[in-house]
């Protein structure tokens, strides 16, 4: 059997973020109008392999997934090991809009997943002119604390076990067995108290349900997805933003779950594909 | 029905084998009625039905019955589909020693989820 290469490339990065330096990892894989790739809290870019790899998206699209600091094959900052791992709102804006900087992205369309599909909103809001459109999934304006986020980081509880353990019933039923547990593995592989640190943007500082009715799509169009399945950003919370945002479109997606690009690719790209038709690229 | 998960946990070696490192005893409520169930290492070793007069066990996972009955359906609705799902409802009440629920959170959803019909998913 001959070995295989997937259209994606992988780079290294080096850029000052909150005026430290970082090596952050950035995949791309297309050409055309930037689409720009936000991974789930605890995770990284991998979720996107999938849609990556799959022309129907990068014929069109320039599509680019980076690796958040502490995430993947990003490092964290130089200090970090006697450092608490905590993501802010102002953080993770500045974050997309310097990768977006450097690499001379021209008003991409931003696609964010959880806290990624968090951050859109408070982009859709505070930087609208900066995107040709935004794609939420699993958006929600804010999520209340359901169990005790310190398990996520003890000594005495594997950290890749319990995250992978804690978000496994948020993939959806039908998800293929292959990408159920490749989701799930990327889980298993975060750093310590990565995954605990996202959530403190997802569950306490991003709550921007006081915000939410000020997005202005006529500045820049705004399509929320979300998974039938998803416990954690549930359908009605999605369809709450939804409504409280004139102009915005929604569709709950049957049978997913809360990581549809990379639990069952095959089945998110029937939403995925219309949206970006729409979009227009 | 419940009596069913030495077996049927006991058969899978894969899932005993991720259970190596456990040993405990933790208490099921469904609805009223209670069960006991120990395991050592990974295998279960007993299922007791309650009522009890002084149980003890390093946490209790307590819910109504009629959600058990929709967590145990082949395939379960959304919401009912996983423990945590259950938990996020507020439906499943966790207490005790969770530090044994959450170090083999895997272990445990998974060997709960064999009281579905056979070939449900955890």
């Amino acid at each position: 059997m001959s070995a295989t290469f997937e259209p994606i490339i992988g780079r290294y990065m080096h850029l000052d973020l909150f005026g430290r330096p970082h090596r952050l990892y950035v995949e791309e894989a297309g050409q055309g109008v930037p689409l720009l790739c936000l991974h789930t809290a605890g995770s990284d870019g991998r979720q996107y392999r999938a849609l990556m790899n799959d022309p129907r998206i990068t014929v069109r699209h320039r599509m680019i997934a980076f690796d958040m600091p502490w995430h993947g094959k990003s490092s964290p900052p130089s200090g970090w090991h006697n450092e608490e791992y905590q993501l802010t709102s102002a953080q993770y804006t500045t974050m997309v809009l310097e990768v977006m900087t450097a690499l001379e992205l021209d008003k991409p369309i931003l696609i964010g997943c959880s806290i990624g599909g968090r951050i859109a909103l408070h982009l859709a809001l505070e930087h609208p002119e900066r995107f040709r459109a935004i794609i939420g999934l699993q958006s929600g304006a804010h999520i209340d604390p359901y169990y005790d986020l310190n398990f996520l980081h003890r000594p005495d509880v594997h950290g890749g076990e319990v995250c992978a353990a804690i978000v496994s019933g948020l993939v959806g039923p039908d998800a293929p067995e292959r990408d159920r547990w490749e989701t799930l593995w990327h889980y298993m592989q975060g750093g310590p108290g990565v995954f605990k640190g996202d959530l403190y943007f997802y569950k306490i500082d991003g709550d921007i349900r006081g915000r939410v009715a000020d997005i202005d799509t006529r500045r820049c169009p705004l399509f929320l997805l979300s998974g039938e399945y998803d416990y954690s950003c549930t359908p009605e919370e999605t369809l709450a933003v939804a409504r409280s945002i004139g102009g915005c479109e929604v569709t709950i997606m049957k049978g997913l779950g809360h990581f549809p690009m990379s639990e069952n690719p095959d089945e998110f790209l029937k939403y995925l594909l219309p949206v970006l038709e729409k979009i227009g690229a | 029905m419940i009596e069913t998960l030495k077996e049927r946990v006991n058969a899978d070696a894969a899932l005993v084998r991720r259970g190596r490192y456990l040993t405990t005893t933790f208490l099921l409520e469904i609805g009223e009625t209670a069960w006991l169930i120990s395991i050592v290492e990974g295998r279960i070793v007993s299922v007791s039905r309650g009522p009890f007069v002084m149980p003890s066990s390093s946490f209790a996972l307590r819910a109504p019955a009629a959600e058990w009955e929709k967590f145990f359906l082949r395939s379960p609705p959304p919401g009912s589909n996983d423990l945590m799902a259950m938990v996020r409802r507020r439906v499943l009440k966790t207490e005790g020693d969770l530090q044994v629920f959450m170090a083999h959170l895997r272990y445990f959803k998974e060997a709960l989820a064999k009281l579905r019909p056979q070939g449900g998913v955890a």
